[in-house]
């Protein structure tokens, strides 16, 4: 329960190099930075005072020389439970900026401790239009209110919801909240809440022009709805069919996985995180576990990192194809989805081959992966490789060659960089506008810097040509595929680290020791010492990061789970607005969002 | 003088054909899509699965039949009728064989016409009584592709009935003796064969039905036996459509060796799985792009083959 001390660097100006010094240095004022924190994963944390905040972002986001222009994460922590404070400033709540440099290739946390009964904090909004949805997601989770807001709503809870979830004295389980009671005067308040105003969600009822008097058509899209691709509701406000507005809804496919990390053990999350993105298995098991490793200080035996890249490229395969089928089918075409649905199920059966589970193989361990490859996995991951390729020229032929499917695309929902990097597109949205930003390209993680492949790039921004981000990438991944079959090290596939769980089952009945080891980690949990790390990696659909903070206990004390999704839906209305309503699919299709991605 | 029983007996025959043929093309849509699809499609009931459509008769004859209580009952029951009798109407003046017509017509074609024109009205009202925005909406982009596709088909089909020289159907058939019309009309045909498609809401003209964002266009609302009202009429029109193509440009019964009959049900089927093969390759035209292409493609085009067509008669009736 000591502090340690080496967590910590005093907070003096003129001992900082690098990027916190520039800062430092910048603001210029003794006691400017309250700390220093120093993390697993290395990405300058520092922690400053609330009424500096909206400035330090400012300078942060467009004075500072190579400046970080892209919003990250933003989110917040209870730390009223926490026991380790390593000497740092923590107050009752911390709420943290993930920023991010391009030109740096460099991540920054800015920290702020909230006391008191007073939280609130300044809305940046105006620094960062994709600010909207994080801070209403604190206010929801956490209560935290920000100031300058123009739309402070609950976003994933429904409007009705009693407490914040993600604090620690809300309830975790159904079972330790009460019997539920639905009394007549709380069933019309739950209908009342059902009920479209148009103003509730910040819309006009009528058009008045000085040539044009109108009322608009409103006309509500989802949650059940053939287009949508799941449970997510979109408010559209139209004019004949042009698109004037559009509200996307969202928390049907809420499960407080962020909630659920904080009750079950390092090793036991791993399923849940197959869950988050059901569509792309293994993808979302990465960055967790390379968080959770850095935690532990494991590193990974080459084997089990080559092992685990070539699952996720089949599983970014297999998720890419079910976004290629849907996209085909948003925009008319019958046949695309039944052939990609298809060549996901020979992935999804090598997975189970391998894995055992299909959509949610449960694959990754901490240190390394559940089990060696079965015997013959090569020939099955052969066959695929030698199939595949000509199924992708006959896709091209009959999708993107297609001048319908042109014509629907090309030039429709067109983001531009800018706007993408202001609003935090990642993965295929970001490289579509010309960005060629691929994490596994410029921060390798897991051995990918030995494998050779291209970032697929294009120019537009609009739907087209994230349709052939997509479709290049394939290929890629295929090729990775192809690298891992011909270069698969021998040697073990899980780490000798005694943390690393569950343990090699050989070495147990050798010496007490690892007997020990083996038992608490699996009956118990593998205890990690406490720190922070977060190790972001390229998904199917863009960056997904946990931001994994440990106490010191077999528990999770906070998981930020960052997903591609989120930040994606939250553009919809910035690339439908002016469209027509039969264009609204295709931006919805070429997005590439899955519900459970976006809601978490 | 009529013939009465032989009218009668040409009747029962077409209209028990059509709607047999009709029910049988849900399976054989299904199936063919399936196939194509690399899956299989309904295969259990019957040899090949051909009981399907027999089944999801029963079982959408014994669904319950809810009309919505924000719809204007009396017109959205209305409806689904106007679908299937202005369809089978049609088939009255279609020559499947000499002599083999319910009524020889001397203005066919324009009887034709006519019907397809009226069958616009039920998407039109559907849509309007249904009083729900998603049928409303596709019943709009229904009537602005309707009333578009309508004047082209009839531009496109008068070279067949100039170079006939006449409106009835049996005659444009039997002009076609020596050379199909599709070789002199060629243009003419791709016109007729693409405002057909989009009159019978096939792929890629099926912007009314738009099945992924208006849920199911202007037949939203509608279920149970009505629903299966509209999905007959539109394989009513798809047989109307390829017997009608096969009439006017494909040499209607004429062929060597076979019986008349034969070659015209061989040619019809093959239109009608040439409808479906485009279903199943093609994605669909947005709205104003359908307008715009009609408009400003077919439109010209069928106006040049008309202008063409009616000088190269007249320089040749010298």
């Amino acid at each position: 329960m000591t502090p340690r001390p080496s967590a910590i660097r005093d907070a003096s100006i003129g001992e900082h190099t690098g990027l916190v010094g520039e800062i430092a240095a910048h603001f210029g004022l003794e006691g400017y930075l309250t700390a220093v924190q120093s993390t697993k994963d290395g990405i300058p944390t520092i922690w400053i005072e609330k009424h500096r905040l909206r400035e330090t972002l400012r300078y942060i986001k467009s004075e500072i020389p190579r400046p970080f222009p892209m919003l990250f994460d933003l989110s917040a922590t209870d730390e009223r439970l926490r026991q380790h404070h390593d000497g740092l400033p923590i107050g009752t709540f911390t709420v943290f900026y993930h920023l991010f440099s391009f030109d740096r290739n460099q991540s920054l946390r800015i920290k702020v401790a909230l006391d008191g009964e007073a939280l609130a904090l300044p809305s940046i909004i105006d620094l960062w239009p994709n600010a909207d949805w994080y801070e209403r997601e604190i206010f929801d989770m956490f209560g935290i209110r920000f100031a300058g807001h123009p739309f402070l709503r609950r976003l994933l809870m429904p409007p009705w919801w009693e407490g914040h979830p993600l604090r620690k004295d809300h309830p975790s389980r159904a079972t330790e909240i009460g019997q539920f009671q639905l009394p007549p005067e709380r069933l019309v308040m739950t209908q009342d809440a059902l009920q479209f105003k148009p103003e509730d969600w910040g819309l006009a009822r009528t058009h008045h022009d000085h040539d044009s008097d109108f009322d608009y058509m409103f006309i509500n899209i989802g949650p059940a709805h053939t287009g949508t691709h799941g449970v997510l509701r979109l408010v559209a406000q139209l004019a004949g069919e042009e698109i004037i507005n559009i509200v996307p809804d969202i928390g049907f496919h809420h499960r407080s996985q962020e909630k659920i990390a904080e009750r079950q053990t390092w090793h036991s999350f791993i399923p849940y995180t197959d869950r988050v993105d059901y569509l792309q298995g293994v993808l979302n098991e990465m960055p967790y576990c390379l968080s959770v490793e850095r935690l532990a200080s494991i590193t990974v035996p080459p084997r089990a990192q080559v092992i685990r890249v070539m699952m996720s490229e089949f599983y970014r395969i297999a998720s890419h194809l079910v976004w290629y089928g849907t996209f085909a089918q948003d925009v008319g075409a019958l046949s695309p989805v039944f052939y990609m649905f298809n060549d996901r199920e020979r992935i999804l059966s090598i997975a189970e081959a391998i894995c055992g589970g299909r959509m949610h193989p449960n694959w990754f361990r901490i240190g390394g992966v559940a089990q060696d490859l079965p015997m013959g996995w090569d020939k099955l991951v052969q066959q695929f490789v030698d199939w595949f390729p000509s199924r992708l020229d006959d896709y091209e032929r009959l999708v993107m060659d297609n001048p319908i499917f042109k014509q629907r695309t090309v030039g429709i929902g067109v983001l531009s960089l800018e706007d993408a990097i202001a609003w935090g597109a990642t993965g295929p949205m970001l490289r579509a506008c010309g960005l060629p930003w691929d994490l596994r390209k410029v921060r390798p993680y897991s051995g990918y810097e030995q494998f050779d492949f291209e970032v697929p790039v294009a120019s537009h921004g609009d739907c087209y040509d994230r349709a052939v981000v997509h479709v290049l990438e394939l290929r890629q991944s295929l090729a990775i595929i192809r690298q891992c079959l011909n270069a698969m090290p021998s040697g073990p596939y899980t780490s000798l680290d005694p943390l690393a769980t569950p343990p090699l089952k050989t070495h147990t009945m050798h010496d007490i020791e690892t007997l020990i080891n083996h038992f608490v980690g699996v009956s118990w949990g593998p205890v990690l010492p406490p720190g922070e790390a977060e190790i972001p990696t390229e998904s199917s659909k863009g960056q997904t990061s946990y931001y994994l903070t440990s106490d010191g206990t077999q528990l999770s004390y906070r998981t930020r789970i960052r997903t591609p999704s989120f930040a994606h839906i939250q553009m919809v209305p910035l690339m439908a607005r002016g469209e027509l309503l039969s264009d609204l699919l295709a931006v919805l299709g070429s997005v590439d969002y899955v519900l459970s991605d976006v809601d978490r | 003088m009529i013939d009465w029983s032989h009218t009668a007996l040409t009747i029962g025959v077409i209209l028990g054909g059509a709607l047999t043929l009709a029910g049988l093309l849900i399976w054989v849509e299904r199936r063919l899509l399936g196939i194509w699809q690399e899956r299989y499609g309904p295969n259990r009931l019957g040899p090949g699965g051909c009981l399907q459509s027999l089944a999801d008769m029963i079982k959408i004859f014994t669904k319950e039949d809810w009309i919505p209580p924000f719809a204007d009952k009396a017109v959205f029951v209305i409806t689904p009728a106007i679908v299937v009798i202005t369809a089978l109407m049609s088939f009255a003046v279609v020559p499947i064989a000499p002599s083999f017509v319910v009524s020889d017509l001397n203005m066919g074609v324009l009887f034709f016409l006519a019907m397809s024109s009226l069958a616009a009205y039920s998407v039109i009202i559907g849509g309007w009584a249904s009083n729900s925005k998603f049928a409303f909406l596709g019943s709009l982009r229904a009537i602005a592709q309707l009333l578009s596709y309508e004047v082209f088909m009839g531009l496109s089909l008068m070279g067949a009935v100039l170079l006939a020289g006449s409106f009835n159907l049996s005659d444009i058939v039997d002009a076609q003796q020596q050379v199909w019309f599709v070789v002199p009309q060629f243009l003419g045909f791709l016109g007729f064969f693409m405002a057909g498609l989009a009159e019978a809401h096939r792929t890629p003209f099926d912007m009314p039905e738009a099945e992924a964002e208006l849920v199911a266009g202007y037949h939203s609302e509608y279920s149970g036996m009505k629903f299966g009202m509209f999905f007959v009429g539109e394989y009513l029109s798809v047989i109307l459509l390829s017997a009608m193509t096969v009439i006017l440009f494909f040499g209607g019964w004429h062929g060597p060796w076979l019986p008349p009959v034969v070659w015209f049900v061989l040619k019809m089927s093959a239109f009608i799985v040439l409808i479906i093969l485009i279903r199943a390759t093609w994605p669909r035209f947005r709205f104003d792009q359908l307008l715009s292409f009609g408009w400003k493609v077919v439109m010209p085009l069928a106006l040049i083959n008309l202008l063409v067509t009616g000088g190269v008669v007249l320089w040749k009736a010298g």
